[in-house]
């Protein structure tokens, strides 16, 4: 197919991506270490207390961040699933397989961290706010996917399948999000989420950020390393894996 | 003669397993193409990949005539086992966009015009087994895929069934065939492949 | 094209009408489980009555899962499938077939147990007239997304709780749009709006699940 260009074609080769990622491990890790560094220090010790929420609002560089990469995670799945159906490139398909439990990870943590900042906000640790239950119901999309994925032995129709729920699971993501949206505002309740569209100061917005982008280079290390996985053991009769393990 | 099915440097894998590389050839009118081989080598998977039921790992398989010729009778008879063979056949032929005037007249053939209309579940394995075939007689196609086409066969369905693939060849049609025993008979136009 | 739609919606109503066991049993379902919601309450406890959406809602949903399971199965097992790949017709079309007699044996008979249940909880007849609305629009589409699922995962000899974890989440908004139109009937709100977006995700549905659905069982041949 011409729409793919000639590297990518060669990247895409599992020997040539295995050695690829091996080399780009370090550089990802470092990167990772100083973005999420600046961002801690920045966020948990030089960003001022918030006007109205003191220093309970800390919690937003762990839980806006994982809820930003829990979307994020599942586009390039569903991108993965398109490529892996149209083209059938094998990396494609671990790649898809590989998000699924980062993907889920980094939805348990913005579930968890939102529960944590719950109750000092509003005195519980349970709400159904709009927000929190999109992310639960896309918690559910992705271990349906991981769900599949173990449950059909073959490793290239496991793929293919999830793949296709994948590329479902995206359309149905932004209904899911509107239909909870209006769910929530049937009840004249009083659940303000204020994450995503706050007028925030500077020295709070950097450290943000950097958060953001942190985790974002901490989510392709680690889906590297699990395609490397993925690859050697769907590979596993091929020769090239005997010399890039020995 | 010209080549109603030719293929080029097929390679089958089942899953991520690579099961057969390099397979190059093609069958023309009157040929019968016979795939043999042991169990687990290959040979529905490849019968499929022909039929173009699956896509192979590499290579291409080039058929001259829509798919909507050819008959395609697999080791699982396609069969209902809570409807009758009348109703199985019948059923078939809606799906083909044809009439079902044969049908009765091919299970007939079959002998099997006494339970044409007893559920599936209640025939042997080998009345099933020629339920399925009698698909051959309804509507005439010029390639055949047959995988394992007799067995649980007895000798009566196997000469029923040879009868019908002697006059296929006539017309000038072509069959591929998987069986792990040699076909019986003299058929003449036959060409075995071993698999490994 | 047509002819083969008739032919498979004949051929499984034909097969529905063989079984007529399993025909009836996703209403008992329907009815045990309002029942055990009842039970699990105190006596005619008020709040039945303004949980009887969720719960009608629901009970609807899991009583069509249920049976859903085995939509491709048989198909898959004896043979079928691979007829209807090298048929000349499109495979999703037979998919829709299979699915629209799925919703006339299982989906319809469910839509027209709900009021009934509905009094039992304690419904109004007119919010029992949205309830059956919105069945009417949603059973179709949960249908439609069940046997996507199934469809994805007819080769495995058990799925278990699989199917389920698969659907809800992917058919929450219909939940969310269903039982919200029924309250909004209950507390005297038009239910206009959760219907029309009801009838949008079914409309969606109608378009894009049966296609997915080919595919899933196209992967499954392989």
């Amino acid at each position: 197919m011409n729409l793919i260009p000639d590297w990518l074609h060669r990247l895409a080769s599992p020997p040539t991506f295995y050695a690829f990622a091996t080399r780009a491990q370090p550089w990802l890790t470092g990167v990772t270490l100083l973005l999420l560094g600046y961002g801690l220090v920045g966020g948990l010790a030089l960003a001022p207390p918030d006007y109205q929420q003191g220093e309970g609002f800390r919690i937003i560089y762990v839980h806006v961040p994982a809820a930003w990469m829990s979307l994020f995670v599942y586009s390039v799945m569903a991108g993965a699933a398109a490529v892996a159906l149209i083209w059938r490139i094998k990396l494609a398909e671990c790649v898809l397989t590989s998000c699924a439990p980062i993907g889920a990870s980094f939805t348990a943590l913005a579930l968890v961290s939102g529960m944590l900042w719950g109750k000092p906000m509003w005195g519980t640790y349970w709400t159904w706010d709009a927000r929190l239950t999109s992310e639960l119901i896309l918690l559910f999309l992705y271990l349906g996917v991981t769900g599949l994925q173990q449950a059909i032995a073959d490793p290239r129709g496991a793929a293919r399948a999830c793949a296709l729920l994948a590329i479902v699971g995206f359309v149905n993501v932004p209904i899911v999000h509107y239909s909870v949206e209006w769910w929530n505002t049937l009840h004249q309740g009083p659940t303000i989420t204020k994450i995503g569209k706050p007028s925030i100061a500077a020295s709070m917005l950097w450290p943000l950020l950097s958060m953001a982008l942190g985790f974002t280079t901490f989510f392709v290390g680690a889906l590297f390393q699990r395609v490397q996985n993925e690859l050697l053991w769907r590979e596993r009769a091929n020769p090239w894996v005997k010399e890039a393990t020995a | 003669m010209t080549a109603i099915l030719s293929f080029q440097n097929l390679a089958i894998a089942r899953g991520d397993h690579v099961l057969l590389r390099g397979l190059s050839g093609s069958v023309s009118g009157g040929e019968i193409l016979h795939i043999r081989g042991g169990n687990g080598v290959g040979k529905t998977s490849l019968l499929e990949v022909l039929s173009g039921l699956r896509s192979p790992e590499q290579g291409a398989v080039t058929r001259r005539l829509e798919t909507d010729a050819c008959h395609w009778i697999g080791h699982r008879n396609a069969l209902n086992p809570a409807l009758t063979p009348f109703e199985n056949l019948r059923f078939w032929c809606a799906l083909h966009d044809l009439p079902a005037d044969n049908v009765r007249g091919a299970l007939r053939e079959f002998e099997l015009q006494r339970v044409a209309d007893q559920a599936c579940r209640q025939l042997s394995a080998g009345q099933k087994r020629r339920c399925a075939l009698a698909r051959l007689a309804v509507a005439q196609r010029p390639l055949w895929f047959l995988d394992e086409p007799l067995s649980a066969l007895d000798e009566g369905g196997v000469r029923h069934w040879l009868g019908l693939l002697q006059a296929h060849q006539q017309r000038g049609g072509a069959a591929i065939v998987t069986s792990h025993q040699p076909l019986p008979g003299s058929l003449t136009g036959l060409r075995s492949w071993e698999l490994s | 094209m047509t002819q083969a739609f008739m032919a498979v919606l004949a051929r499984e109503l034909r097969l529905a009408l063989r079984r007529r066991s399993e025909w009836a049993q996703p209403l008992v379902f329907y009815a045990v489980v309002a029942t055990l919601f009842a039970l699990g309450a105190a006596p005619n406890a008020p709040w039945l009555k303004v949980a009887a959406p969720s719960i009608l809602w629901v009970g609807a949903l899991l009583a069509a899962l249920l049976s859903l399971d085995r939509v491709f199965r048989g198909d898959h097992e004896d043979g079928t499938l691979e007829q209807l790949f090298l048929s000349p017709q499109p495979v999703s079309l037979l998919v829709a077939g299979k699915l629209f007699a799925q919703w006339l044996v299982i989906g319809l008979p469910l839509t027209l147990l709900a009021p009934v249940l509905g009094l039992g909880l304690g419904m109004e007849p007119n919010v029992i007239l949205v309830l059956m609305l919105s069945l009417l629009l949603g059973m179709p589409a949960l249908i439609l997304t069940a046997g996507f699922a199934s469809a994805l995962v007819v080769g495995l000899p058990r799925t278990g709780v699989l199917l389920p974890v698969l659907v809800l989440p992917l058919v929450s908004p219909a939940v969310v749009f269903g039982a919200g139109a029924v309250r909004a009937a209950q507390s005297g709100l038009p239910a206009e709006a959760p219907l029309y977006f009801l009838g949008a995700i079914l409309v969606l549905c109608l378009c894009g699940v049966p296609l997915a659905a080919a595919a899933a069982l196209k992967n499954a041949l392989d």
